[in-house]
């Protein structure tokens, strides 16, 4: 693949010249290798997302990932806003789990102010956070296999049913995807009762979608010979790399913070925590369903346990909040792994300093070490397996 | 045996195939311009000023220009200046209020925070526009909507906000009657005002009819 005129004007070991995006390398050991950039327009990055894959052949030996290209300042715009102003801003870094992300801020400022939540509250966040976690991970199964080459059909059948889901995120709290509705000491609405009964009859349709779902695609022989086997993560790895959520399971640890943690009201409902055994693409796609499945058990329970009383706490106070000098660190189990915030109160109505602990991110760091002597094709997949949102990598 | 997962996959999408010209839970697809959906009635997208009087659409707005959604708005898209009279008196109205709905991320937190129920969320989503630089940009003559629009798009809470307001508006009236009575009562022209129960009683300050109640 050396043109002519490489050798000479970019001798090995020298940075590419700007804006060559394919070039020939020369290299004593491996013969000939060629540099590839995958992305940032590309469909199966999941989003502006760039991979500089050096290529033996068709195997893999370096992948240089390369992001930022939706880096809008969140942290810093969330020491220049409020506390409450925020909460909107919050929806925007994981897009498809804007509950979930809201419900890691909300307990951050409350453990920060020491706010506390009414039961009815903590029940509806569960029920929020457990239909996210059904719309993720339906959606992760889509895309996962529309990357390994099924074109269309589980995807659009996995749309389908997350159109379900977004239309009851709609009727509650306004919008399909940037909800924005938890705040600090409860939940913005309280749910009513014709909305409870649509969820009880999404949550007994679901099994039956994702029994359909099984039987098109976890059996198929295409896709088991494509996904298994690849893109393997060792414990060790995953642990020492910091990974976490589903990722982390698929490797067989069992670490779950709705256990470990226990947060909100976790600890009385009775599910299990899937584990993988090879660490493998298809044991991070198994995983997903058989999750979704605990959720519809979580949902269940929940729905049925749902106490009356307040949605927020009356004492609450969302404008013109200021905490007192202090830090706080919340976290919860989202569906792509520890979503994190940490808090530095000076007394201002401002954070004197905001950090978030994306889960994307964090899992996004070895990818590398998981694509290492793969083909592209397989990059593509385990990129989709790890299962980013851009807007929370970069944020 | 090698295959029978393709051929059960393949089952699947035959009956979804069939499925979709008879099962509604199938068919879900929406021939959109033609067909809408429903809003759901909480739907949010853009802020509007709710006014009293249709006849006075920029007069009878709630808004008192207090600018405390000008601050509490997270990508500070709102501009507001109160109007004032020759003296510089506030005349507790704006002058100019404009939401920049090309920054406004439909957060609802200025609806949120407003204590005069004066500023509501809109459902109008058809909203494109050829003038890059001043078509999405609202004055209030443009923002300014009637109660009525407001009871049409959310009727439960519209309802809940105008029981809210004539229960202020008697207290108040109240208020005012109790301070009124112990000093002589000078003309008095209208009802003798001493009796708080009935809600919207036609005191003197209100020359407006009050808003009607929920259709
Ligand atoms: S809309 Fe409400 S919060 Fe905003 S200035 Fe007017 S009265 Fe104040
Ligand atoms: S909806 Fe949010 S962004 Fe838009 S004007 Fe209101 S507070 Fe500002």
């Amino acid at each position: 693949m050396t043109s002519p005129a490489a050798p000479s004007s970019f001798p090995s070991g020298l940075p590419s010249s700007p804006g060559a995006h394919v070039r020939a390398v020369h290299d004593d050991f491996h013969g000939d290798l060629l540099e590839v950039s995958m992305g940032p327009h590309h469909p199966s990055t999941h989003g502006v997302f760039r991979m500089i894959v050096t290529l033996d052949g068709e195997r893999i030996v370096r992948l240089k990932p390369v992001f930022g290209y939706l880096h809008r300042n969140h942290e810093k715009l969330g020491e220049q806003t409020t506390y409450l102003a925020s909460m909107p801003y919050t929806d925007r870094l994981d897009y498809l789990n804007s509950m979930t992300n809201n419900w890691a801020y909300a307990i951050a400022v409350e453990k920060l102010a020491g706010q506390a939540v009414p039961e009815r509250a903590e029940y509806v966040r569960v029920i929020l956070a457990e239909l996210t976690r059904l719309l993720n991970h339906t959606c992760l199964a889509g895309f996962l296999l529309q990357d390994t080459g099924c074109s269309g059909t589980p995807l659009m059948y996995a749309f389908r049913e997350r159109e379900k889901i977004l239309d009851l995120f709609e009727s509650l709290s306004g919008s399909r995807m940037m909800c924005n509705f938890q705040r600090f000491g409860g939940c913005r609405l309280d749910p009513t009762p014709e909305w409870l009964a649509a969820v009880r009859q999404l949550v007994d349709g679901y099994g039956r979608f994702l029994d359909e779902f099984e039987a098109l695609i976890s059996g198929n022989e295409i896709v088991m010979a494509r996904t298994q086997g690849t893109g393997v993560l060792t414990p060790a790895l995953a642990i020492s790399a910091g990974v976490t959520g589903p990722m982390l399971r698929a490797t067989g640890v069992d670490y779950d913070l709705r256990k470990v943690d226990g947060y909100g009201v976790y600890p009385r409902f009775e599910f299990r925590v899937p584990l993988g055994a090879h660490g493998d693409t298809y044991d991070r796609y198994m995983i997903r369903i058989l999750e979704m499945r605990e959720s519809i058990q979580i949902l269940r329970q929940a729905l049925r346990d749902l106490p009356a009383g307040p949605i927020l706490d009356p004492k609450a106070k969302n404008r013109g909040f200021r905490p007192k000098p202090g830090e706080a660190y919340g976290r919860i189990e989202g569906p792509k792994g520890e979503i994190g915030f940490y808090l530095i109160s000076d007394g201002s109505p401002n954070p004197f300093r905001y950090r978030v602990r994306p889960p994307s991110f964090v899992n996004l760091t070895i990818l590398e070490d998981m694509c290492l002597g793969q083909t592209v094709a397989d990059a593509v997949i385990i990129l989709g397996s790890i299962d980013i949102v851009l807007g929370e990598v970069d944020r | 045996m090698l295959g029978t997962g393709l051929l059960q996959g393949l089952a699947v999408t035959a009956k979804n195939l069939v499925g979709s010209f008879h099962d509604p839970e199938r068919y879900v697809t929406m021939e959109y311009p033609e067909v809408k959906t429903k809003l759901p009635e909480n739907y949010r997208n853009f802020p509007f000023l709710v006014h009293d009087d249709p006849k006075d659409p920029l007069g009878s707005l709630r808004c008192v220009a207090c600018t405390i959604c000008e601050t509490e708005c997270p990508p500070q898209c709102i501009y507001i200046v109160m109007d004032r009279d020759e003296k510089g008196k506030a005349l507790k109205r704006p002058k100019v209020f404009d939401i920049d709905i090309s920054v406004c991320m439909s957060c609802q937190i200025c609806v949120e925070v407003c204590p005069f129920d004066a500023i509501k969320m809109d459902q109008h989503y058809e909203i494109a526009e050829t003038n890059r630089f001043q078509g999405l940009l609202l004055s209030r003559e443009q923002l300014s909507k009637s109660n009525a629009y407001y009871h049409q798009l959310h009727p439960t809470e519209a309802a809940a906000v105008d029981a809210l307001l004539a229960e202020q508006k008697a207290k108040q009236a109240a208020a005012k009657a109790a301070k009124a009575a112990p000093a002589a009562k000078p003309p008095a022209p209208a009802a003798p005002a001493a009796n708080p129960p009935p809600p919207p009683a036609p005191s003197a300050e209100a020359p407006k009819p009050p808003t009607p109640p929920a259709p």
